[in-house]
């Protein structure tokens, strides 16, 4: 089928990190009247899920990342005005609040995950660095998130990481969302230690956590 | 009174360098979430005036008494972008300039101080907004203030992209005509977390004429064992740096635990001289124990 090769060019431009050729090729997608749906998940999409497992992997890094999903992200914009004529949606899997801890500046780990957590569907709300668990708590209410991400590279903020549940505990949000924690000094025992749902090691089991929390929520 | 690092090198000498500066300071009472260069002007904090610097020049001190001779400035962090983070960018240069002297206040006439630049923060083009150009006059602007205060040598490390390790390489001999030495940290699958290895790293820069390169940070300490021979083939004239973190961090009962000890570090620190590496120190986790161990293991060898 014709669309199976286009398809096939599709995650080809994703797995290359190519965001002009994604482009050209979604709105080749819409004159030829493709579904926009189906451009995405059985093209774009299946390029991601190459790339985060190169990634998880180690024989693709952080800047093979960020270019794909820069690829995915104009994809899916180039596509959007079709699926709202259509009357169509991507599934949004999930509404995801994610930040830095307050006190840290790293960054790059946590956009990683946002940026594989919205290819993949996901709502995401991305608060920066520096969070504190108040503006984590108000985004919660803001949003309706149902997962909350924190990251932590140092060994004395990653402490906030538990600050962050107590205070959505006071809240009375604990039970609406999941918490998944990640870092350098985060571990499964630290996350069950502090009481967080889960942990993540890098953006690819990010997602993974994530979609099975989700499931247990349903 | 000492003779210029690089003749020393030349001879064959092999020098320890220090520890980790971060969280020893924080044992010493610094806040989490503020920076190290927070404490090298008094004025600039709250408390007791001149109580900071202390703080910085004991740990110097201490590591001095381990058997350091080439000690870093409390400058990891000091590029100006990155100072912004803590509201300390217009203080910059005082900021590098002060930690140098206190560094060789400590230091005396005998032991190498080493001006510390560590990454900027920001992404480099075309995965974030900051230029090669800028990255220059950045670390152009740091090295000078380091310069100022007297170091022997400009020290770029923890490096994870190319780019900005050549734009820190550039800036600094834009700046000063100290030597200029380079570590990487290979923390994700034996390559930096922008996917750059050892060989490529060193063949960068060899390029440049880099008189010292090596790995430092990292993941665990043993890996180092095999980025050795990897930078000695692509980079064979430069000097071999190897500054490992004191095992991989733990939290254990909301502690940080590495779990590399100080003898472990010593241990580590003779194959290393054993695989050529010619400066010899340790990162994240560290103390003075494990530099006195270093030293114990190097030193007190037998020839």
């Amino acid at each position: 089928m014709a669309s199976e090769r286009v398809f096939e060019e599709m995650a080809k431009a994703v797995v290359d990190g190519l965001p002009e050729k994604a482009r050209a090729l979604a709105a080749e997608a819409l004159r030829a009247g493709i579904d926009p749906l189906a451009a995405i998940d059985q093209g774009f999409k299946v390029g991601m899920d190459v790339v985060g497992e190169g990634f998880a992997r180690g024989e693709l890094f952080i800047p093979d990342l960020m270019m794909s999903g820069e690829a995915m992200k104009v994809a899916i914009a180039t596509l959007e005005p079709e699926l709202m004529k259509r009357g169509q949606h991507r599934q949004v899997m999930g509404r995801v609040v994610i930040g830095t801890v307050q006190g840290d500046i790293h960054e790059i780990g946590k956009t990683l995950v946002a940026t594989m957590l919205a290819a993949n569907g996901f709502e995401v709300h991305d608060l920066g660095v520096d969070v504190s668990a108040q503006k984590v708590i108000d985004a919660v209410r803001q949003f309706n998130a149902n997962v909350v991400g924190l990251s932590a590279l140092l060994t004395t903020t990653i402490l906030n990481q538990e600050v962050v549940i107590q205070n959505l505990k006071e809240a009375g949000l604990r039970d609406q969302v999941k918490v998944v924690v990640g870092g350098v000094p985060a571990s499964q025992e630290w996350a069950d230690e502090i009481g967080a749902d889960g942990y993540a090691e890098n953006a690819t089991e990010a997602v993974q956590v994530v979609k099975r929390l989700v499931r247990q929520q349903a | 009174m000492r003779i210029p690092i690089l003749d020393r090198l030349a001879q064959g000498a092999v020098l320890i360098a220090d520890g980790a500066t971060g969280t020893m300071l924080q044992e010493a009472g610094l806040p989490a979430g503020m920076p190290g260069e927070a404490w090298v002007l008094p004025a600039l904090t709250a408390g007791s005036p001149g109580e900071q610097p202390a703080a910085i020049l004991a740990l110097h001190r201490a590591y001095l008494e381990a058997g350091s001779e080439i000690i870093l400035t409390t400058t990891f962090g000091g590029t100006r972008v990155r100072l912004k983070a803590a509201g300390l960018d217009a203080y910059a240069p005082q900021i590098n300039q002060r930690a140098a002297e206190l560094a060789r206040q400590a230091a005396g006439d005998d032991v190498y101080v080493a001006g510390d630049m560590g990454p900027t923060g920001e992404m480099m083009t075309p995965f974030g907004r900051l230029t090669y150009e800028t990255a220059v006059d950045l670390f152009a602007e740091q090295a000078q203030a380091l310069a100022a205060g007297g170091v022997d040598l400009i020290y770029i490390e923890t490096m994870s992209d190319l780019n900005e390790a050549r734009a820190a390489v550039e800036g600094a001999r834009r700046a000063c005509e100290l030597p200029v030495f380079c570590t990487f940290s290979f923390d994700t699958h034996g390559r930096t977390s922008m996917g750059v290895g050892p060989s490529r790293a060193a063949q960068a820069m060899a390029e440049m004429k880099v008189p010292a390169v090596g790995a430092n940070c990292g993941h665990a300490p043993e890996e180092v064992l095999g980025f050795l021979p990897l930078i000695r083939q692509a980079a064979p004239s430069a000097v071999l740096i190897a500054k490992p973190n004191a095992g991989v961090p733990r939290m254990v009962k909301r502690r940080a635990v590495f779990d590399a000890t100080p003898e472990r570090m010593g241990d580590l620190a003779r194959q290393f001289v054993a695989l050529g590496a010619q400066i010899v120190g340790a990162c994240c986790g560290s103390s003075p124990a494990h530099i006195a161990a270093i030293a114990q293991a190097i030193h007190g060898r037998k020839e």
